[in-house]
């Protein structure tokens, strides 16, 4: 078996003294789409924001291996560079720094990193028409300043056109479906759906059933009190959605195999 | 009178010695210098001196030296007078007068030639004034620029003062700027003296009615500086909009003084200064607006942001209104703070190195002021300077 895109070794981390991960084990093979759910507290944000190398998230133990290499070693940019993406779910306001200019400063960046030629004005704006179409977002939106004033669902719509514009390997997506009507959730799925591809994994962390209708995973798991207590296909979302996860907190069920 | 407990390491200016001179402005500087030596420098127990120690100022025998003047060529519409033309004397030292402080009163005394532009009623001049003065070389000199602009009924112009120099010296500056009705004058004001130089400079506009007066206060350079800016709305319909920016690093002390004055009905004031501090220097924002009891509908926003850069830089800024009329809008707000921690891993998350984002996020902080400066070279200036720090913050801490 080729070697996983991202493999998760018994991870440990804490924030603010807290441990919120405590002993996580997950392998993501190249094109694979998997979907992290569980109830409120249960480290799903920690392990997306571990991943991307948010500060004040401290790792007290376990390896975390991408593309061969120990991913927790790299600065948060780097990671990106290597094609780590974090659609976050709460988008930060940047005020005085237009969303074109910032995404041609982390394109190449990205770019430059991987040995590529930067792209000029022109090039640059091409790209941006092209894949501000896939999500349907207002190109009169690309040249406000980083998600300043938008709604929501155009912030989310903004991570997604991001994600394509950075065009990942590893793509992080955070309670995506946060705060989104049917209909922007809808365009969001729709978004990344056609973004996924056999050079792209995607890590899809949720706390309602209902995302994973638009973006089906191959593969699920059940994270509770900072564990992976049950992993198995989409099917698993279902009984989720019809049990909730009480019964998973009270007794731990024997891990089904998922791959 | 100050203390003189070591005489040769002390700052004692002597007495205007007029020659020749017509006797009004003989007889201003005899005036001035009396009120200096009546008053002396501040000190820290005086209100507005309080926050910056004049000790890198009074702790040397500074001597007296010519500074250069670099003065554009004056297009139609502008002329200029001397301070000894008769025509001058109703507005000379109106402005800012010696009673403004010892340094307006040193410099009252001591100027050598002021400049004095005139632009000409309704004249619509298109290429900025710019108005340069470089301090003198030598280390321990002082010298005391003095400008003064006359600008006439609906004229409209765009005057660029800039203050600069490299060595160990003193600039005691006076500006003054008289906007007649309905005149428009944008002024940018760019100090980025050496950073040895002490550098105060009072400025006073007066507002007619209907004109409009903008200002664009750039504070770079010198050891300590020191800014007033006094703005009245002498007359109803009079409008100020205050730009400041100041950028402190090392053990730089900047100190912006703004005080508007609306003194007559139906008058609009905007202001927003904002200060990037590094290193272990020191920023001082005081802004007082004062609404005379006849400024009925004045209209006045102002805003101070601060951010600093280090643990040690620190920024003291008072934000002090006086209204003493009672149909009017006031606002005020003042904000001090670090970059945002989130906005700068959100930046990294997207592949902006650490740095860059820093650079970013600083330049973003300054971009509504600085965009806003007209003159493209001094607006390329600004930026160069926010490069220049921020290529090695780690060289900043003191």
């Amino acid at each position: 078996m080729s070697q996983p895109l991202l493999e998760i070794q018994n991870l440990h981390a804490s924030v603010g003294g807290n441990e919120i991960l405590r002993g996580v084990d997950l392998k993501i093979g190249a094109g694979e789409v998997h979907a992290v759910m569980g109830p409120n507290g249960s480290g799903k944000s920690t392990l997306a924001h571990v991943l991307a190398g948010r500060p004040g998230y401290t790792v007290t133990g376990g390896t975390v291996l991408y593309k061969g290499r120990d991913l927790l070693a790299m600065v948060p940019e780097e990671r990106a560079r290597e094609g780590l993406f974090l659609a976050f779910q709460y988008p930060v306001e940047i005020p005085g720094v237009s969303n074109v200019y910032f995404l041609k400063a982390a394109v190449n960046a990205v770019r430059k990193h991987r040995g590529l030629p930067e792209y000029d004005a022109m090039e640059f704006l091409a790209l941006v028409k092209q894949k501000a179409k896939l999500v349907q977002i207002d190109e009169d939106l690309v040249k406000r300043p980083v998600n300043e004033g938008f709604s929501g669902g155009e912030k989310k719509r903004n991570e997604i056109f991001q994600m394509a514009m950075l065009d990942p390997s590893l793509a992080i997506l955070d309670e995506t479906d946060s705060g989104l009507d049917i209909d922007a959730l809808r365009i969001v799925a729709g978004g990344v759906n056609q973004l996924r591809s056999p050079e792209r994994s995607m890590l899809v962390v949720t706390h309602y059933q209902r995302l994973l209708n638009y973006i089906v995973p191959d593969f699920l798991h059940v994270l509770v009190e900072g564990r992976i207590v049950l992993s198995g296909g989409k099917e698993l979302a279902l009984e989720l959605e019809e049990k909730g996860y009480g019964w998973l907190e009270k007794e731990p069920p024997p891990v089904a195999a998922a791959r | 009178m100050i203390e003189t407990a070591a005489a040769e390491k002390t700052f004692a200016p002597r007495p205007p010695a007029p020659s020749g001179e017509r006797p009004w402005l003989a007889a201003l500087r005899r005036r001035a210098f009396a009120r200096f030596e009546a008053a002396g420098f501040p000190t820290a127990r005086d209100e507005e001196w309080r926050f910056t120690g004049l000790q890198p100022i009074t702790n040397t025998a500074w001597t007296p030296a010519a500074g250069r003047l670099s003065l554009s060529s004056l297009p139609d519409g502008v002329r200029r007078l001397s301070a000894a033309d008769s025509e001058v004397e109703a507005v000379l030292a109106r402005l800012v007068p010696p009673e403004k402080s010892a340094f307006a009163a040193l410099n009252a005394a001591s100027f050598d030639d002021a400049v004095v532009l005139e632009i000409a009623r309704g004249a619509v001049v298109r290429e900025p004034l710019a108005v340069t003065f470089t301090a003198p070389e030598g280390g321990g000199v002082v010298h005391y620029p003095r400008l003064l602009v006359l600008a006439g009924e609906r004229s409209q112009a765009s005057l660029v003062q800039t203050f600069t120099g490299t060595g160990w010296s003193f600039t005691d500056a006076v500006t003054e700027i008289a906007l007649s009705d309905g005149a428009v004058l944008e002024h940018t004001l760019m100090q980025r003296e050496g950073e040895e130089a002490r550098h105060v400079h009072a400025v006073g506009a007066r507002v007619g009615r209907g004109a409009v007066y903008t200002s664009h206060n750039v504070a770079l350079g010198a050891a300590l500086a020191r800014t007033d800016l006094d703005v009245v709305l002498a007359a109803e319909g009079a409008e100020c909009a205050l730009y400041g920016l100041f950028l402190g690093r090392g053990s730089q002390h900047l100190d912006m003084h703004t005080t508007i004055d609306h003194a007559k009905p139906r008058g609009t004031s905007r202001e927003l200064y904002k200060g990037i501090l590094d290193g272990s220097s020191r920023g001082v924002f005081h802004g007082k607006i004062l609404v005379r009891p006849d400024a009925q509908k004045t209209d006045a926003i102002q805003t101070n942001k601060n951010l600093l850069l280090s643990r040690e830089a620190l920024v003291n800024s008072t934000p002090a209104l006086e209204i003493l009329a009672d149909d009017v809008k006031c606002k005020h707000g003042s904000t001090t703070g670090q970059l945002d921690a989130a906005a700068l891993f959100y930046l990294q998350s997207r592949g902006i190195g650490a740095e860059e984002a820093r650079a970013l996020l600083t330049w973003a902080f300054a971009a509504d002021v600085a965009e806003r400066i007209p003159i493209p070279s001094v607006r390329a200036d600004v930026e160069r300077e926010l490069g220049r720090r921020l290529s090695r913050p780690g060289e900043e801490a003191a």
